[in-house]
């Protein structure tokens, strides 16, 4: 066990876990921060997608040791009143149907925007390729991304 | 259910009580309406029988407006749906409304499971009664305080008007509501003036998931509460010999390791520990059964299609005559493999047991069935085991099945302590209740251009055919038929995958529709229209028929124009399929193009009939996840077993769509005001087959075996 003091959602959190703890284990049951998601826990499916200074990343084989003193956010630090364009975007169409990877794909469609602010279609379906949604919501999901490029 | 709403007597059927503090709760007596249900009169029962009356919609007298959602909610809209039908019915504003999961309780609710697309099918009637009888007597409660007829108040957004232009809130008189007498008859509304149904509503737990918030089982938190994770056999067949557990108790945070049955239950203070200490026990597996492979399964299944166990399911003509008299038999085998469900939520259950009770927390599909598992599991009475839903990571069938819930209990009963078992993915994909691998062999006897006689043979491991599926398309549109099916026994377990048996068959019998219609020379969509005109006098005297072949030829029709059937546009390859499944119709023109090679399926258009449509917004979003849920198995879902271990554990090793793969999905409700039926599973099972069939257009090669992937070079 370790201490460590990593920067999550703007503020300064500490715990004391193993070197090895991935930084979504940190995140659920120490800081109780549930967004993020275990669906498989080997960077295949995104559920567990947070931003490491605004980048995503999946947490789940994120070590905390690894995280220094890079800026974590979190789907709970997207936005102060959950009104992040992709958020606004995702209200507004009605995206999820079970809704479990629905805060991963939110995370990686915002990282997307921060890259590149005007994706094209294609640019579009091979960013959130990375992230899986058993109930497909695919189509929904790609409509909002461009939804949320036009409310930006 | 149909003699259930003849028979019923509304006043014993729903319960109207005070709620503390003023306002009034309006419930459903199960148990009367039950035993109605079952021929036996209301006076057989004592008003002292009827003891448990729960809420299906509570008035405050502050005017909040709370409806409970009876049924589990696994990513169908049922949570946001059904409590939509009330709301239209009581008349109030969806914005007043606020929605809450209701627990199990079967004494209150009549079917609380998520499963055969079934929910808003059954309660569509309930809902509306529900939501209609409060307004009676809230009305009859605001005539009353004014001296005036209730014919001549109306109510509208949650407000009731009289005849001088007096005005009073549901809240306002929901206390004096409760005093009034049920109504034996309630109007419903005419559909032509709902507001609510049929109109776009968001997610009723939209906030929550695009912030975050705790909302699904592996979200569950309570103080003290401890993680366990599960070591179990690697592969069907395997027992426990014996284990070590030094070094895993040795890992920081494991706070226990126990035993039950042939599994291992490390415990910790949080799940990366219970998952770490879990990799650091030492195993000894042994054979119990014997080991299964896939190889062994195809000859089983080989076996069955020729004859082996196999059971009549239907038989009409004289099938024999129809293949002797025929000018050309086809024959052709269609083949399955295993599929886990593979819910984006592994499995997973909170469970805290104790002396005096039983408390279970989280996704199941089936919260009756999870109970009585329990009870007989720890020998406790079902009366002291209360189970709470949370929203649940998807199902597709996974969660009406355990055994995560009777494993969280056991830990919690073992440890003493309120506990949260989490599955990882590789023991979501190797402790599956797989879809069943299976084969059909379809054969048809073809004379002077017609389809004389259809013979259809089903091979299953574990489970066959459901009753109805002999009674859906073709049955009724060729003379001579015969439907058959067998299983063999197998240790893997086995159950409902999405649209069960339907989600693979549809596939085979569109696939050989498709290719019996161009050996005949017809096109495929007129073709199936006219067997469909056949099928209207059989279906209409023969009541084991399932499906409308009326409505089966709108679908077809909307289909087909939506899609500019016959005209593609250049380089564009079409197929088409049609299928009836859980009291619906669907029917698909997929789209395939050729792009550096390899086909893309680039559009589906998809014409469904479900009756009145309930949340539209949600109703496409489902349906096109249906449809892109059926394509991605075709193309990629398989699973071998190789003495008894799964072929893939997680997602590295097993293929699941993904949005570049993924084709848009035109979705289209034919526009009727006939009773709802579901949609979660109906646009599953012709997609696969409309792709195929439009595939073979593109590359001239027909598929009979899926995964699609291993059969075509050039989708590799």
């Amino acid at each position: 066990m370790a201490e460590f003091t990593i920067r999550v959602n703007g503020r300064n959190q500490t715990v004391n876990v193993d070197p090895d703890t991935p930084l979504l284990w940190v995140l659920r049951d120490e800081l109780g921060l549930k967004g993020a998601k275990y669906s498989c826990g080997i960077a295949q499916c995104g559920a567990c997608t947070v931003h490491l200074d605004g980048t995503a990343i999946r947490s789940c084989v994120l070590p905390i040791s690894a995280v220094g003193g890079a800026q974590i956010t979190t789907i709970e630090g997207l936005s102060e009143e959950g009104d992040h364009p992709v958020q606004k975007a995702w209200r507004e169409l009605d995206v999820p149907q079970c809704g479990f990877c629905q805060s991963g794909q939110i995370m990686t469609a915002a990282a997307l925007l921060n890259v590149d602010p005007d994706p094209s279609e294609r640019d579009i379906r091979r960013a959130m390729s990375a992230n899986l949604c058993r109930c497909a919501t695919y189509n929904r999901i790609e409509e909002a991304v461009k939804k949320a490029v036009e409310l930006k | 259910m149909s003699s259930l709403k003849k028979q019923i007597d509304r006043r014993h059927f729903f319960k109207v009580t005070a709620l503390v503090g003023g306002g009034m709760m309006l419930g459903f007596d199960w148990l009367v309406a039950r035993d109605t249900a079952s021929e036996f009169s209301v006076s057989d029962f004592r008003e002292g029988d009827r003891v448990k009356v729960n809420a299906y919609l509570k008035i405050g007298d502050d005017g909040s407006i709370t409806i409970m959602a009876p049924n589990p909610e696994i990513g169908q809209n049922v949570k946001t749906s059904m409590p939509m039908i009330v709301a239209e019915e009581l008349d109030v504003d969806w914005d007043q409304v606020k929605v809450e999961q209701a627990p199990l309780d079967a004494e209150a609710y009549r079917r609380q499971v998520a499963g055969g697309s079934q929910s808003i099918r059954q309660e569509w009637d309930t809902l509306r009664e529900a939501g209609a009888t409060a307004k009676a007597m809230l009305v009859a409660a605001a005539a009353k305080k004014w001296g005036v007829e209730v014919s001549d108040c109306t109510t509208k957004g949650g407000v009731i008007n009289g005849p001088d232009g007096q005005q009073l809130t549901y809240g306002e008189v929901a206390t004096e509501a409760a005093e009034m007498e049920v109504p034996e008859k309630v109007t419903l509304k005419d559909p032509d003036d709902f507001s609510i149904i049929g109109t776009d509503r968001g997610n009723v737990d939209i906030e929550a998931i695009i912030t975050g918030k705790p909302l699904f089982g592996q979200d569950f938190h309570r103080e003290g509460m401890v993680y366990a994770s599960i070591v179990r056999p690697p592969a069907f067949g395997k027992k426990l010999a014996s284990y070590d557990d030094e070094e895993a108790r040795e890992v920081n945070g494991v706070l226990d390791v126990v035993r039950f049955g042939d599994k291992i239950a490390v415990i910790a203070r949080s799940t990366w520990a219970a998952m770490k200490g879990k990799k650091a026990l030492q195993v000894i597996w042994e054979q119990g059964t014997d080991p299964e492979s896939s190889d062994d399964h195809d000859r089983l299944l080989t076996d069955i299609l020729n004859g082996w166990g196999l059971e009549e399911r239907r038989r009409d003509g004289d099938i024999e005559k129809a293949f002797k008299e025929a000018d050309e038999i086809v024959e052709r085998i269609y083949e399955a493999p295993f599929l886990p469900h593979n819910p984006m939520e592994p499995m997973d259950f909170f469970a805290h047991v104790t002396d005096s009770k039983v408390e279970l927390i989280g996704p199941t599909q089936r919260p009756k069935r999870a109970r009585a598992r329990i009870a007989e599991a720890l020998g406790r009475d079902e009366s002291e085991i209360t189970v709470h839903m949370t929203r649940q990571g998807g199902g597709f069938g996974r969660r009406l099945y355990g055994e995560f819930d009777v494993e969280a209990a056991e830990i919690s009963r073992l440890t003493g302590k309120p506990v949260l078992l989490v599955y990882t993915r590789e023991d979501d994909m190797t402790a599956g209740v797989y879809r069943p691998a299976s084969k059909y062999k379809i054969t048809a006897s073809l004379k002077d251009g017609e389809i004389t006689g259809y013979h259809l043979v089903e091979a299953a491991a574990n489970s066959n055919m459901y009753g109805l599926i002999p009674n859906f398309f073709p049955a009724g549109a060729i003379d001579n038929l015969l439907i058959e099916s067998g299983a063999f026994e197998s240790n893997i377990t086995t159950g409902a995958w999405r649209a069960p048996y339907t989600n693979f068959l549809g596939f085979a019998e569109q696939t050989f529709f498709d290719e019996l219609s161009e050996m005949l020379g017809n096109d495929p969509v007129q073709w199936r229209l006219d067997l469909l005109e056949k099928a209207k006098s059989r279906a209409a005297e023969d009541d084991r028929i399932q499906y409308s072949p009326e409505r089966m030829q709108q679908v077809i029709k909307l289909a087909a124009e939506k899609a500019g059937w016959g005209n593609p546009g250049p380089g564009v390859f079409q197929g088409f399929s049609a299928y009836y499944s859980h009291n619906s119709h669907a029917a698909e023109v997929a789209e395939v193009m050729m792009k550096d090679g390899k086909p893309v399926i680039t559009r589906v258009v998809c014409a469904v009939d479900v009756g009145i449509v309930i949340n539209p917004q949600a109703a496409v979003n489902q349906a096109q996840g249906g449809v892109i849920d059926g394509i991605g198995h075709a193309m990629f879902g398989d699973l071998t077993f190789k003495n008894g271990r799964p072929s893939a554990k997680n997602f590295d090793r097993y293929r699941l769509i993904r949005m570049n793969e993924t084709p848009k999905v035109e979705v289209y409700f034919v526009k009727n005001q006939l009773a709802p039926t579901g949609l979660g599973e109906p646009p599953l099972p012709p997609a696969a087959g409309a792709v195929a069939n439009a595939l073979y257009k593109a590359l001239g090669k027909r598929v009979y075996k899926q995964p699609f992937v291993k059969e075509f070079a050039e989708l590799q």
